[in-house]
């Protein structure tokens, strides 16, 4: 289709008021957090609550970057963008929950710090997140499992009575539920295609099962911040209603898989991590330790 | 399900058309590959609302779009070229008349 010579006042259009018509920005950004109240709530008790978000920061963190190794691998350029539009959706809830911790400690180390200078036992994602993917199908998998658990996750949280937590949730929702339904339509995709693509999700699906009791497995800081945190095993109902809707469209059985045991009770959120983890902080980590406090 | 007979190497070509939140109308923004309309959207979404351009995505299929061709531009458009009495500028417009 030949392009329309007044292609420039086409973005103009879509541009809005700005006088900066260089380029086709769109108008009207917001601050999920503009006027919310940032102190810690009486009755809720600051390390833990601090904690609490690290453990969904790190979770966002983690799984951003795993996201981000795919960029100039995905196999065609609109999935690559995709992929890098959900790691800077995880990425932004990263910041904003790990700047939430540095604030509710009462330390007051930014997010930055948090993320870059801390040691892998001190990280509290789930192993679920630390994983490589073997190829798009387990991506697809795996993100399927983690957007559907995490957006159950965070839509309780709109209700939590940490204000600033409650506000990320609400932000963190509409960019959770455009991720399911992405990776719900790769998996029904890829389920519902060629015998090539059903042997590769049935794989992908069956190399992240293992990992997905964990999610639903409450660490006792998580425990003792009722009404604050979120209960996870009592988001076990909607997580399998939603795979099994969509297995059931991909044409695909859910995976039998005996749970990754932790060690003496420990798993992800307590620090402990697979070897995975350690190649991720290496890469992530690298830079800013090399160069502490540089800016550009 | 079946097995590889039939598959295509390559996506087939979608024109994407965004409305900006004041826009009255939907702007051609570009084309993007894509297996089915719905990956369309998606794709649509991703590659031209990252900075927060539009409220609304209409995806065609390039090969559903019958284009005029350059060869007929003037039987086309050069007859109207001199038809400036086609323009409502000889009355005044009442102010209360928007989007002229």
């Amino acid at each position: 289709m030949s392009e329309d010579d007044d292609e420039y006042g086409a973005y103009q259009a879509l541009a809005g008021d700005d006088d900066d018509h260089r380029w086709a920005f769109g108008t009207g950004f917001t601050d999920p957090l503009q006027g919310v109240d940032t102190t810690v709530p009486p009755g809720v008790d600051g390390p833990s609550l601090a904690t609490y978000c690290l453990m969904l920061g790190d979770d966002a963190l983690i799984y951003s970057h795993r996201l981000q190794q795919w960029a100039t691998r995905a196999p065609e350029l609109e999935e690559e963008t995709a992929l890098a539009n959900v790691a800077l959706d995880l990425l932004g809830q990263a910041r904003m929950l790990l700047a939430r911790a540095g604030r509710a400690d009462g330390s007051g180390r930014d997010e930055d710090e948090l993320a870059f200078l801390r040691g892998e036992a001190e990280f509290r994602n789930v192993r679920l997140v630390e994983r490589p993917d073997a190829d798009f199908a387990e991506l697809a998998g795996r993100l399927l499992v983690f957007s559907t658990w995490r957006l159950a996750l965070l839509g309780a949280l709109a209700a939590s009575r940490d204000p600033v937590l409650a506000a990320i949730a609400a932000k963190s929702v509409k960019e959770l539920t455009y991720h399911r339904d992405y990776a719900a339509q790769w998996v029904v995709r890829l389920g519902d295609g060629t015998d090539v693509s059903h042997a590769r999700i049935t794989a992908g699906l069956a190399a992240v099962w293992p990992l997905v009791d964990e999610l639903f497995t409450p660490h006792p800081i998580e425990l003792g911040l009722a009404g604050t945190a979120a209960d996870v095993r009592a988001l076990r109902g909607e997580f399998d209603t939603v795979l099994d809707a969509v297995l059931a469209a991909a044409t695909l059985d859910r995976p039998q898989a005996v749970p990754l045991a932790g060690l003496g009770g420990r798993t992800g959120r307590d620090g402990l991590h697979t070897e995975n983890l350690g190649y991720v902080l290496a890469e992530m980590q690298s830079v800013a330790r090399a160069h502490p406090g540089a800016t550009w | 399900m079946n097995g590889t007979a039939g598959v295509r190497s390559d996506w087939p070509l979608f024109e994407v058309f965004l409305r900006s939140k004041r826009g009255l109308n939907h702007v051609h923004v570009g084309s993007l590959h894509a297996a089915d309309p719905q990956m369309a959207l998606h794709h649509a979404r991703d590659l031209y609302t990252r900075r927060n351009e539009g409220v609304s995505i209409w995806v065609v299929p390039a090969t559903e779009i019958t284009a005029s061709s350059p060869d007929e531009k003037d039987p086309f458009f050069a007859p109207s070229g001199d038809k400036v009495y086609r323009h409502p500028t000889f009355y005044e417009i009442p102010d209360d008349v928007p989007h002229m």
